[in-house]
């Protein structure tokens, strides 16, 4: 009979030896770090809560932050570099794949970029149905976003109602563009396919129930009192520090900075709708958690605007042949057609060697494109300046102060895509 | 005989293998990684929500910590600065584990052939499943769990210390 003795190899095994060295933090966390007096800890790039792959290193006094710093990169996927030797049209279908919870958004900002290099013209039918696919867009990200914040926080049932809406705008997208997430559905000049009759009927039953389901969100949350506990008073931006850190969208309103570019600056006739845009006070998570879940309310009053504008039948595509294909059935007529068609596919539409930028209202934030065409077919620099990047930024003037718990709450009020901000 | 019967009822009796009724109870209740990387996680998701519901094939728990998993969905696009992370959290996990790839990213980097991304994730992992797709649909997600749910079914016990 052996005795039992606790394994010696085991006891006697080092953990594994951090191979940088402290030198590296010098400036970056505070002295107290390097005596020992306050810990330092790794949060990421492995987290439920940081919503996909950030990774942040906490210096901690107990469970209060001392001192935070974003590690960005761990989903760098070299989008931008990509789409310089790609022609612009094919471009389009990669900047679905940034921000993966509003496809539409970025494919939108992408022609809009196009449409202004190379002076296309947009038919103002397909600026409608631009205005509605951006709004269902923003309803979509938002239910993720609330879904996976209450999830962060503790209330799972959001969670699965959310996602019961949510699977019926992906409906609707894969009605009108094939594909559920990655739609690819705005082209220069216009949108790719007509709205079919499904999608009218599929987003009137969901228009008419929808503003009810978000009550029920709101009675499961906006009064809760853990709810309210966890979340007013926490992550205080001031509006002054918030526009220096370049914090845009809900994240910006929620401090009470009536800042709007669907109002400031109008894109694809944003002027022509009535709605009004959700400011906050304090600029706490609570704010903005609140000024989101009202924009899904104005969401779905600008969708119905937009149907009432929005002729069931007409152009959805602009009908210069230099930079948009004919349709297929004018292939078997003209011979002209024929050329275009075969220009378009083996070579691409070329743009003059000049630069411009554009902005639009993403659900996250301002989201700009800066795009430099060389004279030929391909262009020379693409950049996204994206909205999660400057809020990943701000993340440590918000977080000073408080408890680890309470940067949960902070990173899901923020709204981040780690693919928006990597790219 | 007949005390036992009347108060326990027909208990009946099954006769198994031993392989067998480890498969079962793997494949009844095989625990995934909470591990999201990129568009496919968002599909993952709606996979484990309620529409899809995952949990009809005993997989509604997923697990933050690798050493209470069983299974890694590799979900989207594995970074060169990602790539030591995903093999730490596959070497943290306890056996048995199965790896499914899902999505072109994983698989094999996709449309993306640049310098950021690994170019398929089997290059620091072994998978067992691939899904196709960009992202997959839940149905092919849930379509490449049943798959790996066969595989599984087929494995032998006799097989675990190699």
């Amino acid at each position: 009979m052996t005795l039992m003795t606790p394994d010696k190899s085991q006891e006697n095994q080092q953990p594994t030896q951090w191979e940088g060295s402290l030198e590296e933090l010098k400036g970056l966390v505070s002295e107290r770090a390097f005596t020992g007096e306050t810990m330092l800890l790794n949060m990421g790039p492995h987290h439920p809560s940081t919503h996909g792959v950030l990774r942040v290193l906490l210096e901690l006094d107990g469970e209060e932050i001392i001192n935070l710093l974003p590690d960005v990169g761990f989903l760098h996927t070299g989008i931008e570099k990509n789409i310089e030797h790609k022609q612009y049209e094919k471009g389009v279908t990669l900047t679905d794949r940034m921000d993966y919870l509003a496809p539409m958004n970025n494919n939108f900002s992408f022609c809009l970029a196009i449409e202004k290099l190379v002076d296309l013209d947009v038919p103002e039918r397909a600026q409608i149905m631009r205005v509605i696919c951006l709004e269902l867009t923003r309803i979509n990200s938002h239910l993720v976003w609330l879904g996976t914040h209450a999830l962060d926080m503790g209330a799972m049932s959001v969670f699965l109602y959310a996602f019961i809406q949510r699977e019926k705008i992906l409906r609707m997208f894969e009605m009108i563009s094939g594909q559920r997430l990655m739609t690819s559905y705005m082209r220069p000049g216009g949108v790719w396919r007509d709205f079919t009759d499904e999608f009218y009927t599929a987003l009137d039953s969901f228009l008419s129930v929808f503003p009810s389901k978000v009550d029920e969100f709101q009675r499961l949350l906006t009064n809760n009192p853990l709810w309210i506990d966890r979340t007013q008073g926490i992550g205080i931006i001031e509006p002054e520090t918030a526009l220096a850190w370049g914090v845009s969208g809900p994240s910006l309103r929620g401090s009470g900075v009536n800042w709007d570019l669907r109002k400031a600056m109008p894109y694809s006739g944003y002027e022509q709708y009535e709605f009004t845009v959700p400011l906050g006070e304090h600029g706490d998570v609570y704010d903005r958690f609140y000024i989101r879940i009202l924009e899904m309310y104005e969401s779905v009053k600008i969708i119905q605007q937009a149907l009432k504008k929005l002729p069931r039948k007409g152009p959805f595509r602009s009908e210069n042949r230099k930079f948009v294909p004919p349709p297929r059935a004018e292939l078997g007529r003209s011979m002209e057609a024929v050329i275009h068609h075969f220009k378009l596919w083996t070579e691409g539409f070329s743009a003059p060697d000049d630069e411009v930028y554009v902005a639009v209202e993403s659900p996250r934030g301002e989201l700009s494109v800066y795009l430099h065409g060389t004279g030929g077919t391909k262009p020379r620099r693409v950049h996204f300046k994206t909205p999660s990047f400057m809020h990943i930024a701000a993340m440590p003037v918000m977080s000073k102060g408080h408890f680890i718990a309470d940067l949960v709450a902070i990173i899901g009020s923020i709204d981040i895509v780690l693919g928006d901000c990597d790219r | 005989m007949g005390v036992v019967s009347s108060k326990l009822g027909n208990l009946g009796v099954v006769t198994t293998t031993l392989d067998q009724v480890f498969n079962w109870g793997r494949n009844g209740a095989m625990w995934p990684l909470l591990f999201g990387l990129a568009c496919c996680a968002i599909e993952m998701m709606a996979t484990q929500a309620s529409d899809y519901d995952m949990s009809r094939f005993g997989m509604e728990l997923n697990r933050a910590s690798p050493r209470q998993s069983d299974l890694m969905i590799v979900a989207g696009r594995v970074t060169r600065k990602m790539a030591p992370v995903v093999r730490q959290l596959y070497d943290q996990m306890p056996y048995p584990k199965y790896v499914v790839s899902m999505g072109d990213c994983a698989s094999c980097s996709g449309v993306y052939n640049n310098y950021a991304l690994v170019q398929g994730v089997d290059e620091i992992v072994p998978v067992d499943v691939y899904v196709a797709g960009c992202p997959p649909r839940p149905e092919q997600l849930i379509h490449g769990i049943m798959t790996l749910h066969e595989k599984v079914r087929g494995e032998s016990i006799r097989n675990w210390a190699s």
